[in-house]
C-alpha cells in the first residue's frame, strides 16, 4: 500500500477556490429530493383550506377514494391519535400562548392553505386529481388580518385564548433620563412587510419505511433538528428515524422548519407501509412555506443637537400568523439586541408583542429579526440626520464605537469583540465616490431635474454565529448552539470530514476542505466533506443564522487539531523524540531543529491504520471528534452605500450604483464570500423594491405565484461593487464571523434611505416597502399636497 | 393515451403518454432526466429550461405531446464528452450557489449565445430575465456568460 505524501504549496485559507460542489450541479447529476425514487413509491397530494378562518363541518372523502390509482385518502380525524402538534422550540416567556398546531386540521382552519385532507396515489397526477375531488364543508369564521387592531377587545379571536401570544421586553440604562430634556426627539413608524423566502427548490419529502424504522429525505436545512422533532411529535423513537437532506436548493430560513407535510408524509408511509413522496407546487409553497418579517415598528430616538445619541425606544408588533412554528416567537428577539447597532447611547428599551392572525405563520427568513432591527435603526438615523441638518455619515461617525474601544459592551448588553467601522466606511466611500455623487445630487436638485439622485447609507452590524448554548438557554430556546465535526484520516492519507452543518448552497464542501488542508497540511483535493445525513453525520445543529463557518468550521478546525496531537504521539515514537520536541509544519512531523528524519501525516495515518508500531495505549486509527460551543456571537459589520435615481414623474427607482464593504473577519474563501454578499444584497433589494406577500380583506393570499410575488430578475439588479476588510473575530480560533445574512441585513435600509434622500426636498420622509413606482409616486404626491396618500399601508 | 416519439439527448424514446402530461414531467419521470428541475408552475422561474429543436423552451409549459417528433436537449446532454463552455464558466465564476436554477440558466444562456455570440452585459441580463436565481444576485452569472462567450469565440477562431 502506498500513501500520498504530497504537501500543499501554500495556505488554503484565503484562496478563491472554485467549489467542489459545482461538478454535480452544473451537469445535472443532482440529488434533489424530488429526483429520488424508492421501489413501490406512492405520491401524496393535499386538499387545503380555501378559508382564512372556518370551522370544518363535514369532510367527504368518498369521491376521492373511488378515483383511479388512489391508495388512500385521509382527513385530520384519521391522524388525530398520532399526529401530535407541530413544535415551537422557543417559548420566549413563561406565559406565552402556544396554541395546539395539528399538522392536519380536523376542526378549525386558521389560514388559507392549511392542510385538511390528503391523497396517496400511484402517481402525482392521480394524487392531484383525487385531492381536487375531496369535498369539505366549512362554516366561515371572521378573519383576523391586521395586528394593529387584533388586540382590540372587539376583534374576532384566532384562538380561544385570544390574539396575543406574548409580550417580551428589555430595558437597559436610564431610558427616562435619556429622553427627559433631550434637545431632539423624533419618532417614526416603520413597516416590515411580510415576505416569502422563495428558495428556488420547492419543498419535497420522501419517507421510506423498513419495518418500524424510517428513512426521511427532505429538502431541509435541519436534518438533525428535524429528526429529533419528528420523534417528539410522532412518538416514533428517535433512533428509528434517519433523516437525509440530499442536495437542497436554497433555504434562506424557509427550510429551517418542522412542517406539517414532513410529519404527514411520515405518518402516511407508516400507515401504508410504503414509501410516500410529496413535492409541493410553487403556489402551494407560497401559501404554506413559512413567511418572514411582518412587523410594525414604533421607534423613538433622543439626541443632543450635536448628534450625540442619548436613547432609543422600540415598540414592536410582530405578526405570528395563525400558529407558532419552530422559532416563530423568537425571531423578533434576535432583533431586540441589535436595534442599538454600532452606536453608543445611555438608555434603551425594547418591547415586542407577538400577535396571532389568520395568516400563514411567520418564522426565520434570511437575517431573522436582524434585518428588521437594522432597517429600523438605519432609517431613523437618516431621519435624525435630516432633523439635525447633518450628513448621515457624520451622524453615524459621531456615535459609532471606535475601533480602539473594542471589546465593547453595548447598551443592549452584548459584548462586541472586534470591529473597525472606520476602515470599512473609508473603503466604501473610496469605491463609491461619495463626494462627487453629493455634488451631482446638488446639481439635480438645483436644476429641478425630474430624475433626482439619492444616496443611502447603511452602517450595519449583526449578531450571528448562532449561538452560545448557555445564552440560548437564558433566552428560553429549547436547543443548544454548538456544532460537531469528525475528521478521520484514511489508510491512504486521504481525509474524510463529517460536519453537523447542513449545506444547501453555501459551499461547505469547499470551505471545510480549505480549513482541513491548512490544519493537517494535506492537499485540498484529498479532503472529502460528508454532511446532511443523520446516519453519516449523527451529531449536529445544522445550518442557519450564519453559523456554519463560525461554529461548524471552528469545530472542524478543533477536530483537526486533535488529529494532529494524536499523530504527534505516533511521530514521537517513530522519530524517537519526546512529543514536545516534535514540530508539525506543512503536513510533516520532525524533531525540533530540523535536519533529522521526518514523517508526513499521511505516513503517520498509515502507521495508525496498520497499528504495528504504535506506542503503548494508543488506539489505532487516526481520527478525532470535536464539538464547538461558541462563547459569544460573532459580529460582522460593514458599510453599504446605494445611489438611486428616482423618476419623480413616474416613481420609478433605478439603482445606479451599489457599494458594499463587509467585515466578516478572516475570509476562508473570497469567492464564496463575494457570492454570499451578492445574493444577500439582492434579497435585501427585493424587500426594498419588489417583494410583498399580500393578503386580501378576506385573508386570501394574492401572491401565490412568481408572477405575483416578484423576485428580482437579472434586469432588476445592478452590478455590485464589493470589497471587504478583515478584522478577525477574537472569540474563535479561526477569527471568522459569518457572511450568509449580512448582505440582506445591510441592503434594505441602504436602498430605502437613498430613495427618501432623493425625495426629501419634496417633503417625503418615508415610503412603505416595497417601494414600487406607484408607492413612490403617491408618496411624492402626498408630500406635495396634490393628492392624498390613499395607498396607505395596503398594496 | 397518445403515442409520441421524442429524441432526448441523442436517444430516441417512444412512449404512450396522457395528453396532459407536461414535457418536464415526461423528461423527469418517464425518461429519467432529473437533471432538469421544476421551480414553479407558472413559467416564471425558468429552472426547467431545455432546448426543443435547438431553441430554449420552459418545459413546464410544453406538453409532452407537443414535443412529438422533436429533438430535446437537456443539461445532461449539452456537453459532448467535455463540459460545455458555459458549464466550465459557471464553475469558474462562482455563478451558482444552491445550483437549482443552474441547469435552466445554462440552457437559456446557451440559446442566448446562439442568437448573440457577443452580448453586452445588458443583453445578457435581458436575455436571462426569464430565469430566476435566488442565490447569486446574477452578477456572477453575467460574468460566466460573458466568459463562455469569449472562450467560445476564441475557440472558434483559433
Amino acid at each position: 500500500m502506498t500513501t500520498d505524501t504530497q504537501a500543499p504549496a501554500a495556505a488554503e485559507i484565503g484562496k478563491a477556490r472554485v467549489r467542489k460542489e459545482d461538478a454535480r450541479l452544473v451537469t445535472g447529476q443532482t440529488n434533489w429530493t424530488d429526483n429520488l425514487t424508492q421501489p413501490g413509491m406512492l405520491h401524496m397530494a393535499f386538499a387545503r383550506s380555501p378559508h382564512a378562518h372556518a370551522r370544518i363541518t363535514r369532510v367527504d372523502l368518498s369521491a376521492a377514494r373511488s378515483m383511479p390509482g388512489v391508495i388512500a385518502v385521509y382527513c385530520g380525524a384519521d391522524f388525530a391519535a398520532e399526529q401530535g402538534s407541530l413544535p415551537c422550540a422557543w417559548p420566549v416567556t413563561p406565559d406565552i400562548v402556544i396554541p395546539d398546531h395539528p399538522p392536519m386540521a380536523a376542526e378549525e382552519v386558521r389560514y388559507v392553505g392549511e392542510a385538511v385532507a390528503c391523497v396517496v396515489a400511484r402517481n402525482r397526477y392521480e394524487a392531484a386529481d383525487a385531492a381536487a375531488a375531496i369535498d369539505v364543508d366549512y362554516e366561515p369564521l371572521p378573519a383576523v388580518l391586521d395586528i394593529r387592531t387584533a388586540l382590540d377587545e372587539s376583534s374576532p379571536k384566532v384562538h380561544a385564548a385570544g390574539n396575543k401570544s406574548y409580550e417580551w421586553s428589555l430595558a437597559t440604562g436610564d431610558v427616562d433620563a435619556a429622553f427627559a430634556g433631550a434637545p431632539v426627539v423624533i419618532e417614526r413608524n416603520y413597516r416590515q412587510q411580510r415576505l416569502i423566502p422563495a428558495a428556488m427548490e420547492p419543498r419535497a419529502v420522501l419517507c421510506a419505511p423498513s419495518g418500524d424504522e424510517f428513512t426521511i429525505w427532505s429538502a431541509t436545512q435541519i436534518p438533525h433538528v428535524l429528526r429529533t422533532m419528528l420523534a417528539l411529535v410522532t412518538g416514533i423513537p428517535e433512533h428509528k428515524l434517519r433523516v437525509i437532506a440530499p442536495d437542497v436548493g436554497g433555504g434562506f430560513g424557509s427550510k429551517l422548519q418542522v412542517t406539517a407535510e414532513e410529519v404527514l408524509t411520515l405518518l402516511a408511509a407508516r400507515k401504508l407501509g410504503k414509501p410516500v413522496k410529496w413535492t409541493e407546487s410553487r403556489s402551494e409553497g407560497n401559501l404554506t412555506i413559512h413567511h418572514g418579517r411582518d412587523q410594525w415598528q414604533r421607534i423613538r430616538i433622543a439626541a443632543e443637537r450635536d448628534g450625540k445619541l442619548r436613547g432609543l425606544t422600540v415598540d414592536l408588533l410582530a405578526d405570528m400568523g395563525a400558529y407558532l412554528m419552530l422559532v416563530t416567537p423568537g425571531v423578533p428577539l434576535l432583533g431586540a439586541f441589535m436595534f442599538p447597532a454600532i452606536y453608543k447611547m445611555d438608555g434603551y428599551s425594547f418591547r415586542c408583542t407577538g400577535v396571532f392572525t389568520t395568516k400563514m405563520p411567520t418564522d426565520a427568513y434570511r437575517g431573522a429579526g436582524r434585518p428588521e432591527a437594522t432597517f429600523g435603526i438605519e432609517r431613523i438615523m437618516d431621519e435624525l440626520a435630516a432633523e439635525l441638518g447633518m450628513d448621515p455619515l457624520e451622524l453615524r461617525r459621531r456615535n459609532w464605537i471606535k475601533h480602539e474601544e473594542f471589546p465593547f459592551e453595548t447598551i443592549a448588553g452584548l459584548t462586541y469583540d472586534s470591529g473597525n467601522y472606520e476602515a470599512a466606511t473609508a473603503r466604501a466611500l473610496e469605491l463609491f465616490g461619495y463626494d462627487e455623487l453629493r455634488k451631482e445630487q446638488e446639481r439635480r436638485r438645483a436644476g429641478n431635474d425630474p430624475v433626482q439622485l439619492g444616496i443611502g447609507v447603511s452602517t450595519y452590524t449583526e449578531a450571528c454565529g448562532l449561538a452560545p448554548s448557555r445564552l440560548l438557554g437564558q433566552l428560553s430556546y429549547a436547543a443548544g448552539g454548538w456544532e460537531h465535526a469528525s475528521v478521520r484520516m484514511l489508510a491512504t492519507g486521504k481525509v474524510e470530514v463529517v460536519t453537523g452543518a447542513s449545506a444547501h448552497g453555501q459551499g461547505h464542501e469547499t470551505a471545510w476542505s480549505q480549513i482541513v488542508a491548512d490544519a493537517l497540511g494535506v492537499p485540498f483535493e484529498d479532503v472529502r466533506v460528508l454532511h446532511g445525513d443523520t446516519l453519516v453525520a449523527p451529531k449536529g445543529m445544522d445550518t442557519y443564522g450564519s453559523r456554519s463557518l463560525a461554529v461548524g468550521g471552528v469545530a472542524v478546525r478543533g477536530a483537526c487539531d486533535k488529529v494532529v496531537e494524536k499523530a504527534r504521539m505516533v511521530a514521537s515514537a517513530l522519530l524517537e523524540a519526546p512529543p514536545e520536541e516534535i514540530e508539525f509544519s506543512g503536513g510533516t512531523f520532525q524533531a525540533r531543529g530540523g535536519g533529522g528524519p521526518a514523517k508526513t501525516i499521511q505516513e503517520i495515518a498509515f502507521e495508525a491504520f496498520s497499528a504495528h508500531n504504535l506506542p503503548d495505549g494508543f488506539e489505532p486509527s487516526l481520527d478525532a471528534d470535536a464539538t464547538f460551543d461558541p462563547a459569544n456571537f460573532s459580529f460582522p459589520h460593514g458599510t453599504h452605500l446605494c445611489a438611486t435615481e428616482v423618476d419623480t414623474e413616474t416613481g420609478h427607482v433605478h439603482i445606479r450604483s451599489y457599494v458594499a464593504v463587509d467585515d466578516a473577519g478572516v475570509v476562508v474563501n473570497p469567492l464564496i464570500l463575494e457570492g454570499q454578499v451578492h445574493g444577500g444584497i439582492a434579497q435585501g433589494i427585493g424587500q426594498a423594491l419588489f417583494e410583498e406577500a399580500v393578503y386580501d380583506d378576506d385573508g386570501n393570499l394574492l401572491t401565490t405565484t412568481l408572477a405575483d410575488y416578484l423576485l428580482p430578475s437579472a434586469t432588476d439588479l445592478p452590478d455590485f461593487v464589493t470589497d471587504y476588510t478583515q478584522t478577525p473575530a477574537t472569540t474563535n480560533p479561526l477569527g471568522v464571523k459569518g457572511i450568509g445574512e449580512a448582505g440582506t441585513i445591510a441592503s434594505t435600509p441602504a436602498v430605502v434611505n437613498s430613495i427618501v434622500d432623493a425625495l426629501r426636498p419634496m417633503g417625503v420622509r418615508d415610503i412603505t416597502m416595497p417601494c414600487t413606482p406607484q408607492r413612490v409616486w403617491r408618496a411624492i404626491q402626498a408630500a406635495s399636497g396634490s393628492a392624498s396618500n390613499t395607498d396607505g399601508d395596503a398594496r | 393515451m397518445t403515442r409520441i416519439t421524442v429524441k432526448v439527448d441523442g436517444v430516441s424514446y417512444t412512449d404512450d403518454v396522457e395528453p396532459r402530461l407536461l414535457l418536464v414531467h415526461y423528461l423527469r419521470d418517464v425518461v429519467g432526466k432529473t437533471g432538469t428541475p421544476i421551480g414553479c408552475d407558472t413559467t416564471n422561474c425558468g429552472a426547467c429550461t431545455v432546448h426543443m429543436d435547438g431553441k430554449s423552451v420552459k418545459s413546464c409549459s410544453v406538453l409532452a405531446v407537443q414535443a412529438d417528433g422533436c429533438e430535446i436537449t437537456t443539461i445532461e446532454g449539452i456537453s459532448n464528452g467535455e463540459w460545455h463552455p458555459l458549464q466550465s464558466a459557471f464553475r469558474a465564476e462562482h455563478a451558482l450557489q444552491c445550483g437549482y436554477c443552474t441547469p435552466g440558466m445554462i440552457m437559456a444562456a446557451a440559446d442566448l449565445l446562439r442568437e448573440n455570440p457577443d452580448p453586452t452585459d445588458h443583453e445578457i441580463r435581458a436575455g436571462l430575465e426569464g430565469n430566476l436565481c435566488r442565490c447569486t444576485g446574477y452578477q456572477n452569472i453575467v460574468r460566466a456568460v460573458r466568459r463562455a462567450a469569449q472562450e467560445t469565440r476564441t475557440g472558434a477562431t483559433s
